[in-house]
């Protein structure tokens, strides 16, 4: 089992560590409530130095990134992020992932921590643009600072004005290491997210002075179980949970990465007529009023018929209602029709919303 | 760890406090602990009876979902109402605000095989 370089701090904070994707991670500091509400409402501070950073580069780069995401890399210019997807010919999804363009010839690529093996393998393989593919992940740190203060606790300590736009970037020192701030984050807070190189020594001193930083702002650790509250509440989704390698982009709701005009990528052809022959099931949202904790794995009925299933559910901390995703044949996917949550035997009504559940 | 001296428990981490032949039922301080913020407890509003070694409902805690396993035969004769609008009552105080349910027990020779503080102590691992 891996540790990030923060370890010794989660350790030391008292968290509670869980095995994901081959690292020990913190779940939990406190609870993971009072850590989902301090992000809402002030700032939090993510280890997720699980995620995969892999490189890309070379004469051909962004050839490379066309053929092998969703989305239309084209469009990126330097310093700019982009949310996109990697799909098997068969329109699976291998990974859900962000591009980042640092120049015409270099991608950061960012991949789930449980895929990064999977996902590398799989570039390797269908490099036919003569680039360089290098993992780097081991070398990189990654926090994530989120919450409407992100930007007053980041800005303290960068030799940079924080004036960027959503998913943009830029190279700055914080706390005077060498850095890519990013302006993302998967809560759907202003937030920015820290990539940097080093040891504990260089982890720790970013560490210390974001909290130092963000003493006056109540900023508190953020574990991975409020990280999936987090991003359900958004609706956002997670691999292996709402997305995997049988379900394509567009029934996951993707259809906005999902640029079929782009000349070629892998899966198009196949996307293009799933698109045409009408999608057969989709991801939707539902919630629910009553005193029931949907989980993944559990159906959905609609007049004592199994519809669907549950793919990510939790009560959100902030509506106090419970919430879901999950895929439902695409006759019951009408906004405002009503569908039960079947939970130990027992049909609990829900209704079908819209995304986001909070919005902001 | 909390583990109070004048309760008995069980393997599975509940609670049982005996006065006279009325039971009152709980988790211990370590199960609320593994199970993290507790958002409901779910049991039948209209349960008459809890039967040893069964389930007589489940805690749905964020992260996770465990049924509660009666340490007793018994009637039940009152539900923490409180614990409808205040789940968290079980987290921050398990042995005291945050019980769960009361009830007459049926046989109290079946108390003679629950743990005493010091076994479920040991059992821990402390």
């Amino acid at each position: 089992m891996k540790k990030t370089k923060f370890y010794s701090i989660h350790e030391k904070l008292g968290a509670k560590i869980v095995d994901f994707a081959g690292y020990q991670m913190p779940v939990q500091y406190s609870s993971i409530i009072a850590e989902h509400k301090v992000v809402r409402t002030s700032v939090g501070v993510f280890d997720v130095s699980h995620m995969g950073e892999i490189f890309i580069r070379g004469d051909r780069a962004l050839d490379f990134v066309q053929h092998i995401t969703v989305n239309d890399a084209a469009v990126l210019t330097n310093g700019r992020v982009q949310y996109s997807a990697m799909c098997y010919p068969d329109g699976g999804i291998v990974d859900d992932l962000l591009v980042y363009r640092i120049n015409e010839k270099e991608f950061m690529l960012v991949v789930n921590a449980s895929n990064k093996n999977k996902d590398f393998a799989w570039m390797k393989e269908n490099n036919q643009f003569g680039v360089d593919i290098i993992d780097e992940s081991d070398d990189y740190s990654l926090l994530a600072v989120q919450g409407p203060n992100s930007k007053n606790v980041v800005e303290k300590i960068c030799d940079k004005q924080l004036d960027l736009e959503y998913y943009y970037f830029f190279f700055a020192k914080v706390a005077g290491i060498d850095m890519i701030v990013s302006r993302t984050g998967y809560t759907g807070e202003l937030g920015y997210e820290l990539y940097f190189k080093g040891g504990e020594a260089e982890a720790i001193k970013v560490w210390n002075a974001l909290f130092e930083a963000g003493k006056d702002f109540d900023i508190q650790p953020v574990g991975l179980g409020a990280r999936d509250s987090l991003r359900l509440e958004m609706g956002f989704c997670l691999y292996g949970n709402d997305i995997d390698q049988t379900t394509n982009t567009l029934e996951a709701g993707l259809g906005w990465i999902t640029k079929l005009k782009k000349a070629e990528f892998i899966a198009k052809d196949v996307l293009l007529k799933a698109k045409e022959d009408g999608l057969k099931r989709k991801l939707i949202p539902m919630v629910s009023g009553e005193k029931a904790f949907p989980r993944h794995g559990y159906d959905l009925s609609v007049d004592g018929k199994i519809v669907g299933h549950i793919t990510s559910g939790t009560v959100s901390p902030i509506l106090d209602r419970a919430i879901a995703l999950g895929y439902v044949d695409s006759q019951y996917c009408k906004e405002g029709n009503k569908i039960n949550f079947v939970i130990r035997g027992k049909e609990i009504p829900a209704v079908i919303t819209k995304l986001p559940f909070v919005k902001n | 760890m909390n583990i109070p001296e004048n309760l008995k428990y069980t393997k599975d981490h509940e609670w049982v406090k005996v006065e006279g032949n009325i039971g009152t039922i709980g988790i211990t301080d370590f199960a609320q602990g593994e199970l993290g913020d507790i958002v409901y407890i779910d049991i039948a509003p209209d349960i008459a009876g809890i039967t040893i070694g069964e389930s007589f409902g489940t805690i749905e805690a964020v992260k996770t979902v465990s049924d509660m396993y009666a340490p007793v035969t018994g009637k039940v004769l009152e539900l923490n109402t409180k614990l409808n609008d205040e789940p968290q009552l079980v987290n921050t105080d398990p042995y005291s605000s945050g019980w769960i349910i009361k009830v007459e027990i049926a046989d109290l020779s079946q108390l003679d095989n629950l743990l005493n503080a010091a076994a479920y102590k040991a059992q821990l691992g402390q």
